[in-house]
C-alpha cells in the first residue's frame, strides 16, 4: 500500500480539541466531522485538503482527550497518513482502530515543508521526499496492522476474519491454556 | 539482554506466538491475549454497540469479561438509568458470570483485586483509564477505547505496541501520616502529566517492598496520571499474602498459603477453580523483571524528606507538601474512589476524625470502595465514627469523582479530595476546586474546614 501526496505541516502537541473541536462533537459521520478538521489552528484544511494528503507534525500529536473523532476527523477529510515525531497513545491506538495509517519518524518531519510531496510505503515503512529525493526508514507496520488499515479499521477487519476463520478465537492460544 | 515485568509479561500472551520462545521488545507491536476485558455503565453501552457490529453471538469467555454499574449507579438520572439497563441486559443475555449491580458492586477497581478476578501475570484491558490500578498486582493493566474493548470482548484478544519502561526506585525512611498517594503525587510532581507518556512504570525499591497492597494499588491506580500505560510492582510476599487472604467463595486460597514465594514458584494445587486457577503455569521468576532489564529511564527518590502531600488545580503536577499549602478554605472533603476507597484507607480517615467533629462549614462524604470495604469498616466501627464525627457515609459508588453524583461543587467551591484528577470542573462547576490528597490530609482538613496536616490538629 502505498501513498502519495501533498504535505500539510504542523508543529508540536497538536491536541484532539484542535482536530476537531467538542463543539461539533453532536455529529459522528467522517464526513460531517472532516468539515471541521484542524479548523482552530487552520482555518484553510478543511477546505483545501486533497485525498491522499499527508499531515506532517511534531511531538504528542493527538494528545487529549480519547475521542475516536479526532482519527475519524481526519480519515474522513481523506488525509491518506499522518507522519509525526510522536503520538499521544490513546490517539495512536485509535487511529488504527478506525484505519488511518500513522508512522513516527522524527528525521522526516524536520526535513519536510508545507506543500512537499511525499511517497510512504507503509509496508515497508519507507518515506520519500520528492521534492528534496531524501529517504527515510521506520519500522514498518507488523502485517496484522496492516490489514486492519486495509481493512477499514478494528471492526470490520476483526468481522472478515471471524468470518473467513471459524478457528479464529480458538487459535487464539491462551498461554495458560 | 534482560526484560521488564511489563515486556515479561506480554510475551507470555503473544497470541499463537512461539509459546516459551516469544520475546518482545519496546516498540514491537503484537496481538495478545487477555485474561479480562472490563467495561462500566459509561463505557459498556459504547462497547456493545460496537460488539454488535462484529457479527459474533457470543462473548470469547463469559468468565472473563466482567461489567461493573459504579459510575452513574445507583441510577443518578434517568440517562444513567437507560445505560445500565443496556449494560444489565446485555450481561444477562451473554451469561456473564462477574457482572455487578447496586447492592454487590463497588468501584470497579476495588472491587476486582477484591473478588480474586485479577492475579499476577494477567493481562487486562478496560474501557477505563484507571484500569491500570491491577499493576499492584503484578498484572499488566491498560485503558483502551470502547472499539477495542468490542473486539477483545468477541475474540479475546488485543493488538498493542510493548511499550518501554520507566524504573522509579523509592528509599529512606517514610514520614508519619505519609502513604502510597504522597508517594505518587510527589512521583507526578517530579516526572510531570506527561512524564511517563506512552510508557509502564515500574515501582521499586526498599520503601515500596515494605508498602501495604492498598498503596500499591494507590500508586498504580495514578500511573495514568503522568501519561503511563501501566504501572507495575513486582510480586513478592505482599502480594501472596493477599491472594491468600482473599474472602472469595468461588478460589480455593488455603492451598496457596503452602505456596512458598522461596521456591520461586507460585504454583497452586490442581483442580483449583477461578482465576487463581491461572497461576498454575506462571512462576515467580516470570512475575519479577530481569536484573538486566533496559529502562528508558531510571528515578531515584529518596522519601526522607517527603510530606504528606496536595495536587493543587487543575492539574495532578500542581504538586506542593502540605505545610506549603497555605490557607485554603474548604467546603467539601470525599474520601473514597478507585485511588482511595479500600479499608486502610478508611482506617486512616477514621484515626483522625474519632473523637473530633467535621468543621460546620465543610460537608465530609466517606464513600467505602465495595460492599465488602463497607461491611469490614462497619465491623470495626469506622463507619460509627465518621456518622459520630458529622461524616455523610455513602453506597459505593464513583460519584462526585467524576462530578457524577453524590458531592457536585457548585461555581467557587472548593474540594479536598482522595480522588486522583484534579482537572478543571472535575468534581462539578467549570469554576470549582479540586486537591487532591491521602486519606490523612483528607480526614485533617474535614476537621480543621482547610488544607491541614493531621499532625497540627
Ligand atoms: S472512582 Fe473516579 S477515577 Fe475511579 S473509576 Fe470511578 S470515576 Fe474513574
Amino acid at each position: 500500500m502505498t501513498i502519495e501526496g501533498t504535505v500539510w505541516k504542523y508543529g508540536d502537541n497538536v491536541d484532539t480539541d484542535v482536530i476537531i473541536p467538542a463543539r461539533y462533537l453532536n455529529v459522528s459521520t467522517p464526513e460531517e466531522l472532516a468539515r471541521h478538521c484542524m479548523e482552530d489552528i487552520d482555518a484553510e484544511f478543511a477546505g483545501a485538503v486533497q485525498p491522499g494528503d499527508i499531515i506532517v507534525a511534531g511531538e504528542n500529536f493527538g494528545c487529549g482527550s480519547s475521542r475516536e473523532h479526532a482519527p475519524l476527523a481526519i480519515k474522513g477529510a481523506g488525509v491518506a497518513c499522518v507522519v509525526a515525531r510522536s503520538f499521544a497513545r490513546i490517539f495512536y491506538r485509535n487511529s488504527i482502530n478506525v484505519g488511518l495509517p500513522i508512522l513516527e519518524c522524527p528525521e522526516a518531519v524536520e526535513e519536510t515543508e508545507k506543500g512537499d510531496r511525499l511517497t510512504v510505503d507503509l509496508e515497508a515503512g519507507i518515506i520519500t521526499n520528492l521534492r528534496t529525493g531524501r529517504i527515510y526508514r521506520t519500522s514498518p507496520f507488523p502485517a496484522f496492522i496492516m490489514e486492519i488499515i486495509q481493512a477499514g479499521g478494528l471492526v470490520p477487519y476483526t468481522r472478515k476474519r471471524l468470518e473467513e476463520q471459524s478457528g479464529y478465537r480458538s487459535a487464539m492460544v491462551r498461554p495458560d491454556e | 539482554m534482560g526484560h521488564t515485568l511489563a515486556e515479561k509479561i506480554i510475551a507470555a500472551h503473544v497470541a499463537g506466538g512461539e509459546g516459551d520462545d516469544a520475546e518482545v521488545w519496546p516498540g514491537d507491536l503484537v496481538e495478545v491475549a487477555v485474561d479480562v476485558v472490563l467495561s462500566n455503565d459509561i463505557t459498556a453501552p459504547i462497547a456493545i454497540r460496537e460488539f454488535e457490529k462484529l457479527g459474533v453471538e457470543r462473548v470469547f469467555d463469559p468468565d472473563r469479561v466482567v461489567m461493573v454499574a459504579d459510575h452513574f449507579a445507583p441510577n443518578k438520572d434517568i440517562k444513567s438509568a437507560e445505560q445500565c439497563a443496556c449494560m444489565r441486559r446485555f450481561a444477562r443475555a451473554q451469561g456473564l458470570l462477574h457482572y455487578f449491580d447496586v447492592g454487590r458492586m463497588g468501584i470497579e477497581h476495588v472491587l476486582l483485586p477484591e473478588q480474586g478476578l485479577v492475579v499476577p501475570g494477567d493481562v487486562v484491558v478496560g474501557a477505563d483509564s484507571h484500569t491500570c490500578t491491577y499493576g499492584a498486582l503484578g498484572a499488566f493493566a491498560t485503558g483502551q477505547g470502547s472499539t477495542d474493548i468490542a473486539v477483545a470482548m468477541a475474540t479475546g484478544c488485543i493488538w498493542m505496541r510493548v511499550p518501554e519502561t520507566i524504573r522509579v526506585v523509592y528509599h529512606g525512611q517514610l514520614q508519619p501520616w505519609v502513604g502510597g498517594k504522597d508517594l505518587i503525587l510527589y512521583t507526578i510532581g517530579q516526572i510531570g502529566v506527561s512524564g511517563a507518556l506512552y510508557k509502564a512504570i515500574e515501582f521499586a525499591g526498599p520503601v515500596v517492598d515494605g508498602l501495604s497492597m492498598a498503596g500499591r494499588f494507590t500508586m498504580a491506580n495514578m500511573a495514568i496520571e503522568a501519561g503511563g500505560k501501566a504501572g507495575l510492582f513486582a510480586v513478592d510476599e505482599t502480594t501472596r499474602a493477599y491472594l491468600a487472604s482473599l474472602q472469595v467463595a468461588s478460589l480455593q486460597v488455603a492451598s496457596l498459603q503452602e505456596a512458598s514465594l522461596q521456591v520461586a514458584s507460585l504454583q497452586v494445587a490442581s483442580g483449583q477453580v477461578g482465576r487463581l486457577a491461572d497461576l498454575q503455569t506462571r512462576t515467580l521468576a516470570d512475575l519479577l523483571p530481569d536484573d538486566d532489564a533496559a529502562y528508558a529511564q531510571v528515578i531515584e527518590i529518596d522519601v526522607g524528606e517527603i510530606e504528606p502531600q496536595v495536587a493543587f488545580p487543575h492539574l495532578p503536577e500542581n504538586v506542593r507538601p502540605v505545610s506549603q499549602a497555605g490557607d485554603v478554605r474548604i467546603d467539601q472533603v470525599v474520601i473514597g474512589s478507585c485511588t482511595n476507597g479500600r479499608l486502610e484507607d478508611l482506617r486512616v480517615a477514621a484515626e483522625v476524625l474519632r473523637g473530633r467533629r467535621v468543621h460546620p462549614d465543610v460537608r465530609c462524604i466517606v464513600i467505602p470502595g465495595s460492599q465488602q470495604v463497607y461491611l469490614d469498616a462497619l465491623r470495626e466501627g469506622l463507619i460509627e465514627a465518621f456518622v459520630e464525627a458529622g461524616a455523610a457515609v455513602s453506597t459505593p459508588t464513583c460519584g462526585p469523582c467524576l462530578g457524577g453524583h453524590m458531592g457536585v461543587l457548585a461555581a467557587g467551591e472548593r474540594a479536598v479530595s482522595t480522588t486522583n484528577r484534579n482537572f478543571r470542573g472535575r468534581m462539578g462547576h467549570p469554576e470549582s476546586e479540586v486537591y487532591l490528597v491521602g486519606p490523612a490530609v483528607a480526614a485533617a482538613s474535614a476537621v480543621a474546614g482547610r488544607i491541614a496536616h493531621p499532625r497540627d490538629l
